[in-house]
C-alpha cells in the first residue's frame, strides 16, 4: 500500500534549497491544495526573487518569474485577464515586506481575488543573510552585524497585523511549519486561502514563520527551535482577518 | 463633412488601443498623457475590459507583464519620469520575449523635469533604458492620426516578433486635437503557444521568464534575440521622404520637431534653397539605409530635435559621418520655430557648398 | 490660405472649448485642421489659451506662434499676444473686460462687449461663443451655417437646452 506520494503539481526537478530549510515542506504544502482543489491545469504561479526565484521549476503549473517585489502586481495582471484561472504568488520577506510593499499593501486593499505565500524567515537567504524587514529587534545578520538596532533600523514590520487593518482584504493568517501540529495548520490555512480563491471571495495571505539555518547559523533543529522560542513570540501565529468567519458569527 | 472626428493625440491613442483588441491599461497619473487613462477609465468597463489605476508605474508595468504572459493585447502609459519607473518591467518584459505596448508622451527632462514637450527620452527608448541587452520597437508618430495607426501597428508588430512596443511621442501630439479617422478593423490573432492560461493538463508548464543562470544559456538567448531584431531590421523600418528628389540638404527630424521643420522646408524652397526632409517613423530601427543614400547626394544634414542633440547621434552613424551634420534644437519643454530652423537650413546653404 | 488663430482668456472663459468649435467648423466645411491648448497649471485659474489652424494645405506645425487672429478674452492675454499678431491681422477684443484699444496700427481691431453681451443672454459663460460669433462675421473664416452645424458635434445631443444657448450666443456675436 502506497501512504505517501510527490504532489502531481510538483516536478521531478531536484529542489535547490539548503538542507534543512522549510521551503521545501511550504511547496509541498502548496501543491497539496492545489491537488485537492482539483486547480493545477487553470493555476497560475508567480515566482519572487529570493531564495524562491526558482519555484517556477517546482511547481507543475504554468509560472511566471517576477521581479523583485512586483509579484502582486504581476498576479494582478494575470488576474485581471483571466479571472477564472487560479493565481498565486510565493514570495518571501525582503521581496514582499520591503522592496514589495507598495505592491502587496495595494493588492490587499484592491481584494484582489489572489493567493499570497508569504515565507517569513526573517533574512535575506539568497544574497547571503542580510537584515530583512522583519528582522527581529537585536538579531546579528550580515547588515545587522551588531544586532539590529531599532534605533537606526526600525522595527520589523508585522505583515498580517498591518495588512488586517485595511478594510479589504478577505482571509489573512500566519502560521508556522516548525512542527508537525504546526505543518498541519499550515496546510489548512493555505487550502482555504486556494479555496477563498475558487469561490471568488478575494485577497488571501498566508504568512508562514519559516527558518533560515544557513544564514542563522544553526543547525536545522536549532533553527526549528528558535522560531519557538523568538520568532513566534514576536510573529503570533493566528487568524489575523477572515471575512467568511466575521459572516458566520453575524 | 468627412467621417472624421476631432480628438485629443492622447484619446486617438486609447481608442485605437481599444479597436487592436487591447483590453487591458494599467496606468498611473502624469501629465501630459491622463487623457488616455481617464479615456480607458471610461470605456473598458463598458466592453469587459480592465482598467486600473495602479499604486505606482513600477507596479502598472508589473500589470502589463502580467497580462503579456497570459498573452492578451495590454498597454501602459506615462510621461517620462514615469517611463523612467518603468524601465526595471520593460527589461524584464524584453527578458521574457512578450508583446506590450508602452507609451510615452514625452515631456522636459531630466528630473522631474517640465510639464512642455520634449523628444529628450530618445535615448531612453532607442538605446535601452532599463538594463541588460534588448531593444524596443519604437515608433514615432507625427499627427494625431497616426497616433492612432502606429498604435494600432505597435501591437501587431510586438505580437510578430514577441517584442515589447513604445510608441514615443510628446505632450504637444498628445494635447493637440486634428481630424482622425478610426475605422473598425479586423484584430489578427496570433497563436500565443508560449502564454501562461493554465495548463489544462495537457501540456508540460509554460514559464514566463527572464533568469537563466548559467551564463552560456543567457548568452544564447540573447543571441536569438537579436537575430529576431534582425529581421525587424530588415523589414519593419518606416520613414517619410519630404522634397527630397533633388535635394541638396536634408533636414532630419521626427514627431512634433518634423512639423515645424516642414514648414521651414517649404519656405526654404521659396527662397531657392533645394531642401529636403526625412522623417524617421521607426526610431528603432532607425532608418539608416535611406540616410545613407540621401548622403551620395545631399551636401549635409540637420538634425531638429526638441533635446540637447541625441538622434544626431544616430544620423551620423547611419551615414558614416561623411557629411556634416549639425543640430537645431530647443529643450525643456521649448519647442524651436519654424523661423529657427530655416534660419539653420539658411546657414548650412551657405557654409556647405 | 492658411489661418492662424489664437484664443486666450482666463481659465474657466471657455477658451479651449471655444477653440474646438472653431476646429470643428473648420472640418465641417471639409479643411485641414488643428487645435493645440496651453496645458498645465494655467487650467485651474491663471491664463489660458489655444491655438487653431484653419488651412487649405495640411496643417505643418500647430504651434501658433503668429496668429493671423487673435481672440482676446482678458488683459493679460492683449498684453501678452498683440505684438504677435502678424501685420494685417484681426484682433478681437472683449471690451467688457479689457479697457484699452489695440495699440498696433497695421492690424484690424473689433471690440465686441462679450460678457456683457453673454450676460444679457442670461448665460455669463458664454461669452466665448459671442466673440467666436463676431470673428466668424468679420474674417468670413467659415459660414453660420458650419458654425453652428459644427456645435452640434461638440455639444452634446442629450443637452439639448446647452446646445441651444450655445448657437444663440453665437448668433448673438454674429449679429452684433
Amino acid at each position: 500500500m502506497k501512504v505517501f506520494d510527490k504532489p502531481k503539481a510538483l516536478t521531478d526537478a531536484p529542489l535547490h534549497y539548503c538542507p534543512g530549510c522549510t521551503h521545501g515542506i511550504i511547496h509541498r504544502l502548496v501543491a497539496e491544495a492545489i491537488d485537492e482543489l482539483g486547480i493545477e491545469g487553470k493555476t497560475v504561479g508567480v515566482a519572487p526573487v529570493g531564495c524562491a526565484v526558482m519555484a517556477y521549476d517546482y511547481f507543475a503549473c504554468d509560472m511566471v518569474e517576477a521581479a523583485h517585489g512586483r509579484a502582486p502586481a504581476v498576479a494582478t495582471g494575470l488576474k485581471r485577464a483571466m479571472p477564472e484561472n487560479i493565481i498565486f504568488t510565493y514570495q518571501g520577506d525582503g521581496d514582499l515586506a520591503s522592496i514589495g510593499m507598495a505592491e502587496t499593501v495595494h493588492a490587499a486593499t484592491r481584494n484582489e481575488n489572489i493567493t499570497i505565500i508569504f515565507v517569513n524567515n526573517a533574512i535575506y537567504g539568497m544574497t547571503g543573510g542580510q537584515m530583512a524587514p522583519t528582522s527581529l529587534p537585536g538579531q546579528v545578520t550580515q547588515t545587522s552585524p551588531y544586532g539590529r538596532d531599532v534605533k537606526t533600523a526600525g522595527y520589523p514590520i508585522k505583515v498580517s497585523e498591518m495588512l488586517s487593518a485595511l478594510d479589504a482584504p478577505y482571509y489573512i493568517e500566519r502560521v508556522a511549519v516548525n512542527n508537525v501540529k504546526n505543518v498541519r495548520n499550515a496546510k489548512k490555512a493555505i487550502l482555504k486561502a486556494f479555496k477563498n480563491q475558487v469561490e471568488g471571495k478575494g485577497f488571501s495571505l498566508i504568512e508562514i514563520v519559516s527558518t533560515c539555518p544557513t544564514n542563522w547559523g544553526m543547525t536545522p533543529s536549532q533553527a526549528l527551535e528558535w522560531v519557538d522560542t523568538n520568532m513566534i513570540p514576536y510573529y503570533p501565529l493566528g487568524v489575523y482577518k477572515d471575512k467568511g468567519a466575521q459572516k458566520k458569527e453575524d | 463633412m468627412s467621417n472624421k472626428v476631432l480628438m485629443k493625440g492622447n484619446e486617438a491613442i486609447a481608442e485605437a488601443a481599444i479597436k487592436a483588441g487591447c483590453r487591458h491599461y494599467f496606468g498611473y497619473p502624469i501629465t501630459p498623457q491622463t487623457e488616455i487613462a481617464a479615456y480607458m477609465a471610461k470605456r473598458m468597463p463598458k466592453i469587459g475590459g480592465t482598467f486600473l489605476q495602479a499604486e505606482s508605474e513600477v507596479s502598472a508595468i508589473n500589470m502589463v507583464y502580467g497580462v503579456a504572459g497570459a498573452g492578451y493585447r495590454v498597454m501602459t502609459s506615462s510621461s517620462s519620469p514615469g517611463i523612467s519607473l518603468k524601465q526595471e518591467g520593460i527589461s524584464y518584459i524584453a527578458g521574457a520575449d512578450l508583446p506590450a505596448l508602452i507609451v510615452n508622451v514625452q515631456r522636459g527632462g531630466p528630473g522631474l523635469g517640465g510639464i512642455q514637450p520634449s523628444q529628450s527620452d530618445y535615448f531612453q527608448a532607442t538605446k535601452g533604458g532599463g538594463h541588460g541587452d534588448y531593444r524596443l520597437i519604437v515608433v514615432a508618430p507625427a499627427s494625431v492620426q497616426e497616433m492612432a495607426d502606429l498604435t494600432i501597428k505597435s501591437f501587431d508588430l510586438s505580437d510578430k516578433y514577441r517584442v515589447p512596443a513604445m510608441l514615443l511621442a510628446d505632450g504637444t501630439l498628445g494635447q493637440m486635437m486634428e481630424p482622425v479617422s478610426l475605422p473598425d478593423i479586423e484584430v489578427k490573432e496570433v497563436e500565443k503557444p508560449w502564454a501562461v492560461r493554465g495548463t489544462k493538463g495537457e501540456r508540460k508548464h509554460n514559464i514566463v521568464n527572464s533568469l537563466y543562470l548559467n551564463p552560456e544559456k543567457l548568452e544564447q538567448t540573447n543571441f536569438e534575440r537579436y537575430e529576431r531584431y534582425a529581421e525587424i531590421e530588415k523589414n519593419e523600418v518606416m520613414y517619410e521622404e519630404f522634397m527630397m528628389e533633388d535635394a541638396q540638404y536634408c533636414v532630419v527630424s521626427f514627431g512634433i520637431a518634423s512639423r515645424i521643420s516642414k514648414n521651414a522646408v517649404v519656405e526654404a524652397r521659396k527662397q531657392g534653397i533645394k531642401v529636403g526632409l526625412i522623417r524617421p517613423i521607426t526610431l528603432w530601427p532607425f532608418p539608416k539605409a535611406v540616410l545613407k543614400k540621401a548622403a551620395e547626394t545631399v551636401k549635409g544634414f540637420i538634425s531638429v530635435e526638441l533635446s540637447m542633440g541625441q538622434m544626431i547621434e544616430d544620423v551620423k552613424l547611419a551615414i558614416d559621418c561623411s557629411r556634416p551634420v549639425v543640430l537645431c534644437n530647443r529643450t525643456g519643454g521649448m519647442i524651436p520655430s519654424p523661423e529657427q530652423v530655416l534660419e539653420s537650413i539658411k546657414n548650412m546653404a551657405k557654409e556647405v557648398k | 490660405m492658411t489661418n492662424e488663430i489664437l484664443i486666450a482668456g482666463f481659465g474657466g472663459q471657455g477658451v479651449l472649448f471655444a477653440g474646438k468649435c472653431l476646429a470643428y467648423e473648420g472640418l465641417e466645411e471639409n479643411k485641414q485642421v488643428s487645435w493645440l491648448p496651453s496645458y498645465g497649471p494655467e487650467m485651474r485659474g491663471g491664463t489660458a489659451s489655444c491655438g487653431v489652424i484653419i488651412s487649405d494645405e495640411p496643417v505643418g506645425s500647430p504651434i501658433v506662434s503668429k496668429p493671423t487672429i487673435l481672440i482676446a478674452m482678458n488683459l493679460p492675454s492683449l498684453d501678452r499676444y498683440e505684438k504677435d499678431t502678424v501685420s494685417g491681422g484681426k484682433i478681437f477684443v472683449d471690451s467688457s473686460l479689457i479697457a484699452r484699444e489695440v495699440e498696433r496700427k497695421d492690424v484690424d481691431a473689433f471690440y465686441i462687449p462679450a460678457t456683457r453681451l453673454a450676460n444679457e443672454l442670461g448665460t455669463p459663460t458664454l461669452a466665448n461663443m459671442i466673440i467666436l460669433g463676431k470673428m466668424i462675421k468679420e474674417t468670413g473664416l467659415v459660414t453660420l451655417e458650419s458654425a453652428t452645424e459644427a456645435m452640434k458635434h461638440v455639444v452634446s445631443a442629450k443637452r439639448a437646452s446647452l446646445l441651444e444657448a450655445n448657437i444663440k450666443a453665437l448668433q448673438t456675436g454674429y449679429n452684433y
